[in-house]
């Protein structure tokens, strides 16, 4: 895939790529069917490992001759050693997560640094349709009703970046996206995913 | 490949099949201090050597089973290979794309050499006398197979079981030949608890009084109580509980609780019916050696218990699966292995397949399990 191609399909996984060095060991967290871990090989000679959960996920990774581990994240990260890796990611997988806070910590254990990106809750239709509409909210960054969502840690920039602070985590830096293009005014405001680079 | 490919349906038999014997004059030497003066391997293949010789997988065998993998015998057509779920043209180990090699280790009774074969030095059955085999001494003999079939590196090397643990050794003992490395069901090393039970079905084999001290042979007589209660004992760790709740239940056999010793149970029944066929035509003195085998493998061993430094020499790529249900090898051993692999930063993929049969599961057709398999398999370059 080329990089025209992952920024048209995947934005926010092109934001990510971006921070990946050439060479670079690479885990990635939750890596779905392996579409960034292929992209990463093949554009930057980045190697890497995945974790997954999802059997039809797994099976795809292999499909795609990505390396994958089927383990559960919540069970930390135990399987991979102190600094192993350059860089772990973790995109759009913090929100689904249950122990967030230990899951960060592990990251910044195993990696050199980490990324993570997540549907910002701090977009505005986001908080319109709670503050007016009364409901939780729906989009295409959040498409889950609340009774039936693998979400149960949604955040806004604030909270991750108050989080970032508790765990003693430095932000090397955030790109925010609105429909796969940088915002950079309110972000916290207009912007529906989050890309973050930290490291401890 | 240079064979044609033929448009067969997914998922066909490889056919009829042959089985073949290589003989080596050459002595062994064992991991245990002894000697096999010459020996022979039984062993079929499936598909077609190509002309760069890269497309040859051998294919590990478990406790009871053999080199038939896959395919029937023309004579036996109801007696199908015990991979033929896997292995077979349009099956996840395609034969019309790899050469696939099934072979019987020595101290079987499938046909390599083992204690019911001739003692050279007596021209009596080896019976007790053959030597205790190790995981590592099957790999050796393979390799000596691997050398007359012409294959200098297999494209993967596979096994379930104890034949994870072949495939595992394989890329220790010879980490230039082997270019993946696929391990189902698998363990580094047993477990207090594995070789307690492995040790119940030995003694069961040793007091039976037609045992003989391993040298029933000569006395016409078979050791069968002893091993049909050792079979026993193997099945039910093969399964899972809940798999065997499910299969049988409290179901009965008669109409009513008889009060009495025969059979109440289906459970019983299937037990009982497991023993009797396994007695009927497995060897004693082979179950006491393989279960050794497994209680002795450890490839830590070597290297202060440190799996990770004894995987140092490994080369090949590898895939391992376990399955959740598995009691005998928990996916927790597996992923013990994958551990080791990674700290040496080895291409390694895993796999945990939430499967309800218990260790007996890498012997199922699941489709995640096949899936995987078939898709590791398309992605080996020939």
């Amino acid at each position: 895939m080329s990089e025209a191609a992952l920024l048209a399909s995947r934005p926010d996984l092109a934001a990510v790529a971006q921070w990946v060095t050439p060479g670079a060991r690479v885990l990635d967290l939750g890596c779905g069917d392996g579409t960034l871990l292929k992209y990463l090989w093949e554009a930057r000679q980045a190697p890497g490992y995945g974790v997954e959960i999802d059997d039809a996920e797994v099976v795809a990774c292999i499909r795609n001759d990505v390396n994958v581990l089927q383990l559960d994240l919540e069970s930390g990260l135990s399987a991979f050693r102190d600094a192993s890796f350059d860089c772990v990611i973790l995109s759009e997988t913090l929100q689904t997560i249950h122990r967030t806070e230990q899951l960060l910590r592990e990251m910044l254990r195993v990696g050199r640094e980490a990324i993570v990106s997540f549907p910002n809750f701090g977009h505005w239709q986001a908080r319109l349709q709670v503050a007016f509409g009364g409901r939780m909210p729906v989009s295409t960054t959040l498409p889950f009703a609340w009774y039936d969502t693998p979400n149960v840690h949604l955040c806004t920039l604030e909270d991750f970046e108050a989080l970032c602070a508790r765990l003693g985590a430095r932000i090397l830096g955030r790109q925010v996206l609105n429909d796969g293009r940088q915002v950079t005014f309110m972000p916290n405001l207009l912007g529906s995913i989050a890309v973050y680079r930290i490291s401890d | 490949m240079n064979a044609p490919q033929a448009p067969l349906e997914p998922g066909g038999s490889v056919g009829a099949v042959q089985a073949k014997l290589a003989k080596f004059d050459t002595p062994l030497k064992l991991k245990g201090g002894g000697v096999l003066p010459a020996f022979e391997i039984a062993y079929e293949t499936y598909g077609e050597l190509n002309a760069e010789r890269s497309n040859a997988v051998l294919v590990c065998h478990a406790l009871n089973a053999s080199h038939h993998v896959a395919g029937f015998y023309a004579d036996d057509p109801d007696n199908a290979g015990w991979w033929d779920n896997m292995v077979g043209p349009g099956k996840p180990l395609d034969t019309r794309r790899f050469f696939v090699v099934g072979n019987n280790y020595i101290g079987s009774c499938f046909g390599s050499t083992g204690p019911a074969s001739l003692n050279p030095a007596t021209g009596k059955p080896w019976g007790a006398d053959f030597p205790v085999v190790t995981v590592e001494d099957w790999v050796e003999a393979q390799a000596r197979l691997a050398d007359h079939l012409g294959i200098g590196r297999f494209a993967a090397v596979m096994g379930g079981s104890i034949g994870a643990m072949q495939a595992l050794q394989w890329a220790l003992s010879y980490p230039e030949r082997v270019r993946h490395s696929i391990v189902i069901a698998a363990t580094p090393k047993l477990s207090a608890q594995n070789i307690a039970f492995n040790e119940v079905a030995r003694q069961a084999i040793m007091t039976d009084p037609d045992f003989h001290g391993g040298h029933y042979y000569e006395k016409g007589v078979v050791p069968t109580r002893g091993l049909r209660i050792a079979r026993m004992i193997g099945h039910i760790t093969y399964l899972s509980g809940a798999a065997m709740m499910e299969k049988f239940g409290r179901q009965l056999r008669r109409a009513a609780l008889g009060f009495d010793f025969d059979v109440d149970f289906e459970i019983e029944s299937y037990l009982r019916y497991q023993g009797d066929k396994f007695s009927s035509y497995f060897d004693a003195n082979t179950y006491l050696r393989i279960t050794k085998a497994l209680d002795y493998y450890d490839p830590a061993a070597d290297h202060g218990g440190d799996l990770s430094a004894a995987f140092a020499r490994a080369r090949a790529n590898f895939l391992v699966v376990s399955f959740t249900s598995d009691w005998r090898f928990t996916s927790q051993r597996s992923r013990e292995i994958v551990k080791a692999l990674l700290d040496n930063r080895r291409v390694v993929s895993y796999l945990e397949i939430d499967a309800p049969q218990g260790h007996d599961a890498f012997l199922m057709e699941d489709a995640r399990y096949h899936g995987a398999l078939r898709a590791y398999f398309e992605n080996i370059a020939l």
